[in-house]
């Protein structure tokens, strides 16, 4: 396999399942780096697989995934990553610090306890998601945005170079929206790459400059402004029959 | 002879109190885990499937020997854990009912084994049906010993796997995703699980085991929002109960050691529902009351702000009957309303004047003025 400096993430020949019905058939995908890039499709379309199947938290049937061309367990440290908010309980009895704390667990190592620099780097990311008077609040007490941003400000803590974030507009307030966008930019500006789930189509332009459109199969992956078109949609939503608006 | 200097002049008393003083912390701590990953019922399942090793232990051995009996169970545990797992994973039926067939079956097939044993000659001295509710006065020295060496080496695992156990219980995908394997970290919870099961079957038994892993955390889960101070409130509440239970136990004549054990726990666990402060159901109801009495006295200051600012002069009193014209149609909602309305004038915000007649004041203007409903209203109407 080439190992282009250009591309973060090489995706080749990806194949997932899930018993007998293929969610994902045959992907390949290249993602330079420093962009910030939505993978659009349909519901159904394999959007969060595909993100997970990257991730190594879904085996695939087939397929390789390379970060900087080596495998997810060599580049573990340099990945962050948002899951949705819904898969977690948020009843779990714990503050919001401690859950942002999680984002160091990686960095701490077996057995110590966090320390007072990891607790400096989990105040500064709150800030930065505007949480930072919600540290010590149990995190049953929060909003549905305030989740969002206590997820993204653990996966801050990571200090990455390649993010990943599972649908973080999903069901957010605008003012969390902005929050989450504005930090996506800050993000990119620094050189990192962000890969982001996404399902508004109104506001692909708008946030991003990276298109990747899926529907089981891959419809086209490029900048925005080269791949985004109605030709390409139709063919991503074909099989829902949806409507588009733009 | 009271229970204290029965305590203090019994040795063994003494020593048998230790062990399920410890058992209890050892189920506490563990069973805190299990209520927040919701692995309750897999503890009841085990414990009860437990039953068919102990038998077979004792049928290949042919004589009383702890060691051997738990080892017994814990082959049987594993296995029915085992068993549950797969009929998940493989067949379309669910977990809950997966665990309650496993649960019976193994259950049934230790009671079948166990009266096979009955009619074997020197069965009655190894006590085996001893294991159905517990006695913990049957608790050797040595058998103590397993219950101290196993218990230390679970506490310490939960020290050393703290934060792997934490992030695993709250999020296995982003664990997975940082290198944590949540199906590992899952794998060694349930063989803790397991383990502490085993190490209190002799006391407890089969049938209460699972009160004695699930009930300490449930109660401790009541007064915290911590996991840290839940888990060592769990390791406390189990630890006095055993200890209790086992004195309860010792004192009166034929009582099985475990329901006396699980007695104590459930009146922790009644006492932590009903009264913890915010999660209590007394606290919370008492919460809503007072939510409900305050929104009735702010709507009813606003229907008098309404009338107020309709007049000419905003200080004007109006009728009790006017204020609220539809709930005074009766003299209970009229009463009802003359008990809101003298809380009102308690806060300042209204004033009474004779023949019933009620007027708003400046700081009940103000207070309709901030109150944060009427903003929502001007904001909603100016857009």
């Amino acid at each position: 396999m080439s190992n282009n400096a250009d591309y973060v993430i090489e995706v080749e020949d990806m194949t997932v399942a899930y018993h007998i019905k293929p969610v994902l058939w045959d992907i390949d995908l290249k993602v330079p780096k420093g962009i910030l890039m939505a993978i659009v499709g349909p519901n159904g379309a394999g959007k969060s697989t595909l993100l997970k199947a990257m991730l190594n938290l879904i085996k695939p049937i087939s397929g390789n995934v390379l970060f900087n061309g080596q495998p997810y367990e060599k580049q573990r440290r340099h990945i962050g990553y948002v899951p949705q908010r819904g898969s977690v309980d948020w009843e779990f009895p714990t503050t919001v610090l401690d859950v942002v704390l999680m984002g160091r667990y990686s960095h701490i190592g077996w057995i110590k306890r966090p320390r007072q620099v990891d607790k400096k780097y989990a105040m500064e990311a709150l800030e930065k998601v505007a949480m930072q008077g919600f540290a010590n609040r149990q995190i049953s007490q929060l909003s549905g945005g305030q989740q969002q941003r206590v997820f993204l400000a653990r996966a801050l803590v990571q200090d990455a170079d390649i993010y990943f974030m599972d649908e973080p507009f999903q069901g957010v307030d605008a003012m969390t929206e902005k929050a989450v966008i504005n930090i996506l930019k800050e993000l990119r500006s620094q050189g990192k790459t962000v890969v982001v789930v996404h399902h508004d189509l109104q506001t692909v332009t708008e946030y991003f400059d990276w298109v990747t459109l899926i529907n089981t199969q891959l419809i086209a992956s490029g900048p925005v402004d080269e791949v985004f078109h109605d030709e390409n949609l139709r063919k991503a939503y074909r099989s829902t029959g949806k409507l588009l608006k733009r | 002879m009271n229970i204290y200097e029965l305590f203090m002049s019994d040795y063994t008393l003494r020593i048998v109190a230790f062990g399920s003083a410890l058992l209890g912390l050892v189920s506490g701590v563990i069973g805190s885990f299990a209520v927040i990953k919701k692995q309750g019922l897999l503890g009841d399942a085990v414990s009860h499937a437990s039953l068919p090793g102990i038998a077979i232990a004792f049928l290949l051995i042919q004589h009383k020997n702890i060691g051997v009996f738990m080892l017994g169970a814990l082959v049987f545990g594993l296995i029915a854990t085992a068993v549950i797992v797969a009929i998940d994973k493989y067949t379309r039926i669910q977990m809950d009912s997966s665990m309650a067939l496993v649960l019976s079956t193994f259950f049934g097939f230790g009671l079948v084994l166990l009266t096979y044993i009955q009619k074997i000659p020197n069965a009655n001295q190894a006590g085996l049906d001893k294991f159905i509710f517990g006695q913990a006065s049957t608790l050797l020295k040595a058998d103590i010993y397993v219950i101290v060496a196993v218990g230390i080496l679970l506490l310490v695992l939960v020290v050393v796997f703290w934060k792997e156990l934490k992030i695993t219980c709250f999020d296995p995908v982003f664990a997975d995703s940082i290198g944590v394997s949540s199906k590992t970290v899952s794998y060694i919870l349930s063989t803790m699980i397991v383990l502490s099961i085993i190490i209190g079957l002799q006391t407890v038994g089969v049938i209460l085991m699972s009160a004695m892993l699930v009930a300490p955390g449930v109660a401790a889960r009541q007064w915290t929002n911590k996991l840290s101070i839940m888990v060592v409130l769990g390791g406390i509440f189990g630890a006095i109960s055993g200890l209790i239970g086992t004195l309860i136990s010792s004192v009166v004549p034929k009582m099985p050691t475990g329901p006396s054990i699980v007695m104590i726990i459930s009146v922790i666990v009644v006492i932590s529902i009903t009264l913890a402060p915010n999660r209590g159901l007394l606290w919370r109801y008492l919460r809503n009351r007072t939510n409900a009495g305050n929104i009735n006295d702010d709507q009813v200051l606003m229907n008098l702000y309404d009338l107020a600012i309709n007049h000419q002069n905003v200080y004007h009193s109006h009728h009790i009957r006017a204020i609220r014209p539809t709930t005074t149609a009766n003299k209970k909602g009229l009463h009802a309303l003359a008990i809101t309305l003298e809380s009102l004038r308690m806060k300042k915000y209204v004033k009474k004047e004779p023949f019933d007649e009620w007027a708003i004041t400046d700081k009940g203007i103000e207070y309709v003025l901030n109150h944060p409903m009427r903003k929502e209203e001007a904001y909603v109407s100016s857009n």
